[in-house]
């Protein structure tokens, strides 16, 4: 009995511990080493690389990648929870056909979608060629390479998170509950902010983490749309990996990174858990 | 009423925003012109695509890798699943979704810390079988949550009845439960070749020089400058992936 259940984890279990945990302990005995002079790393044993994250410089880059998966979560809300609301008040025959629609983006390649927007806003994008021809504007638009673009990817890629907790919420809540607070003479305003945005609670802390997370650990979208102009954290750690060519401090920016999500996950698990699952 | 056709009005706003970026990306793949002006409907960046060799190369590498790691994930997790429905096992759980949580640059660094570690004490080199090693690892916990949620669809006395009637515990599990579980199975496989195919954050820190993927080259497409060859690469892959995602979808819903 117990064999069987041995051999049949045995696979995920040694795949997850040898590719997963143990490349991890190795980031952390890294980000504990000196940076050598050819770019390996090596003793002396040293907190440096962690002191080195309250630089003014990278510390200005984690407040700013900060402000952007914050800004881009709000963002989110705004445009899913009406969205959310249109799907939940749909026929129920549709209901599945507009979830779908919501999804489909969502599964086609990130890497593909980044690039639509790119083609949409770069100097020689549509965007520009459409307005320059209709003689609106003369020179292009900067549209690409900055913060809204970093903020515009990012809401892209990532709202569907936000419109099926909600979406799940609030299908399960029951109409009558609209039509009573009608008939209490509620304006369809008051039984929004009193009836369905306290019911979606759930739903909305659950999409906010679902965005806000990936986000904060963003490389792609800033890096393409950010154009070197506009980086977050997840760019730095990648330089440091490549170009800079200093693992340990590296190393140091991503465990720093890692641990921002853990904290903030357990944070909400704590508050609101048995509601999110 | 006049709330919801507000709504109704936003929604197809959203919907819009969703769908044109992809839409006017596939339009302009069948522009005859090398710029974002319509010139006419042309084909000429699809057949510039079968002669690309870099491409054909990176399409290649980009199909073995997600067939493989595909197969292995599903493999590893299905037996996951199955494993964790008789017993959990709490270590085992959190440690697959904290790799769902951990932003894929942190798990790619950590790999490539992992790779060069290796490399230092074995004659080991990046190259395909690395990233199938790393597509592989995290795809199992996604097949592992599909499966799941099939499984929990299953009753587990079903099981019993199986070795009542004499069947040992393995039997039970590939002549009852395996086959109710097979719509659920092959709808994770289908996202976990979606997702290996897709990957370009820890793929292109693992890769070798001669393993290069297709979202690789795509990347670097993008980054030089406008291109209708990535139009009509990416209109392929939308549709591809597209396609089997819809697939997917409803094999899930298959009743049990």
């Amino acid at each position: 009995m117990k064999q069987l259940r041995f051999w049949f984890l045995a696979p995920a279990r040694s795949l997850t511990f040898g590719l997963f945990l143990v490349p991890l302990a190795i980031v952390v005995v890294y980000s504990f080493l000196t940076r050598g002079t050819y770019g390996g790393q090596g003793q002396p044993f040293t907190l440096e690389n962690y002191t080195r994250l309250s630089d003014p410089l990278y510390l200005e880059i984690l407040v700013k990648s900060f402000w952007i998966a914050s800004l881009s979560t709000a963002i989110c809300l705004l445009m899913g929870f009406p969205l959310a609301m249109f799907i939940a008040r749909s026929d129920p025959k549709w209901r599945g056909t507009w979830i779908n629609l919501v999804m489909l983006p969502f599964w086609t390649s990130f890497l593909v979608r980044t690039y639509a927007w790119m083609f949409l806003l770069r100097d020689t994008g549509l965007i520009n060629t459409v307005l320059q021809g209709l003689g609106i504007i003369h020179d292009p638009l900067p549209l690409l390479y900055n913060d809204g673009a970093v903020i515009l990817g990012l809401v892209y890629g990532y709202l569907p998170f936000m419109v099926l907790p909600i979406y799940s919420t609030l299908e399960r809540q029951d109409p009558f509950l609209l039509e009573a607070a009608a008939d209490l003479g509620a304006t369809p305003w008051q039984s929004l902010w009193r009836v369905t945005i306290p019911i979606s609670k759930p739903g909305i802390l659950a999409g906010s983490v679902l965005v806000f997370i990936p986000c904060l650990g963003a490389y792609l979208t800033p890096d393409l749309m950010g154009g070197g102009k506009s980086i977050m954290i997840g760019n730095v750690v990648q330089q440091q990996f490549t170009s800079a060519r200093d693992w340990p401090f590296g190393a140091s920016l991503s465990l720093a990174l890692t641990a921002l999500v853990m904290l903030l996950l357990w944070f909400v698990m704590k508050r609101g858990g048995k509601e999110l699952i | 009423m006049k709330a919801n056709r507000g709504l109704a009005l936003y929604a197809v706003a959203a919907y819009l925003f969703l769908h044109l970026p992809l839409l006017v990306l596939t339009v302009f793949s069948f522009n005859a012109s090398r710029f974002t002006r319509w010139e006419g409907f042309s084909f000429k960046w699809y057949a510039a695509l079968a002669e690309d060799p870099r491409l054909a190369e990176a399409t290649v590498n980009s199909l073995i890798i997600a067939v493989v790691a595909t197969l292995l994930a599903t493999a590893a997790g299905t037996l996951c699943a199955y494993g964790l429905w008789k017993r959990s096992a709490p270590v085992l759980e959190a440690s697959l979704y904290t790799g769902l949580v951990t932003p894929e640059i942190v798990t790619g660094v950590s790999l490539l810390a992992l790779y060069q570690w290796l490399f230092h004490y074995f004659n080991f080199r990046l190259g395909l079988h690395t990233v199938i090693l790393a597509h592989v690892t995290f795809c199992i916990a996604y097949v592992m949550i599909v499966v799941q949620a099939r499984l929990k669809t299953i009753d587990k006395s079903l099981e019993e009845a199986a070795m009542d009637l004499g069947a040992t515990e393995f039997g039970a599990f590939r002549q009852v439960t395996l086959p109710i579980l097979m719509p659920g199975i092959i709808a994770a496989a289908l996202l976990a070749f979606t997702i290996s195919f897709d990957d370009y954050v820890i793929t292109s820190l693992v890769a070798g020089v001669d393993s290069e993927t297709l979202p690789m080259v795509i990347y670097t497409m993008a980054r030089k400058g406008v291109s209708p060859a990535v139009n009509a690469m990416s209109t392929l892959i939308v549709i591809g992936v597209g396609v089997l995602i819809v697939a997917a979808e409803k094999l899930q819903k298959q009743p049990s």
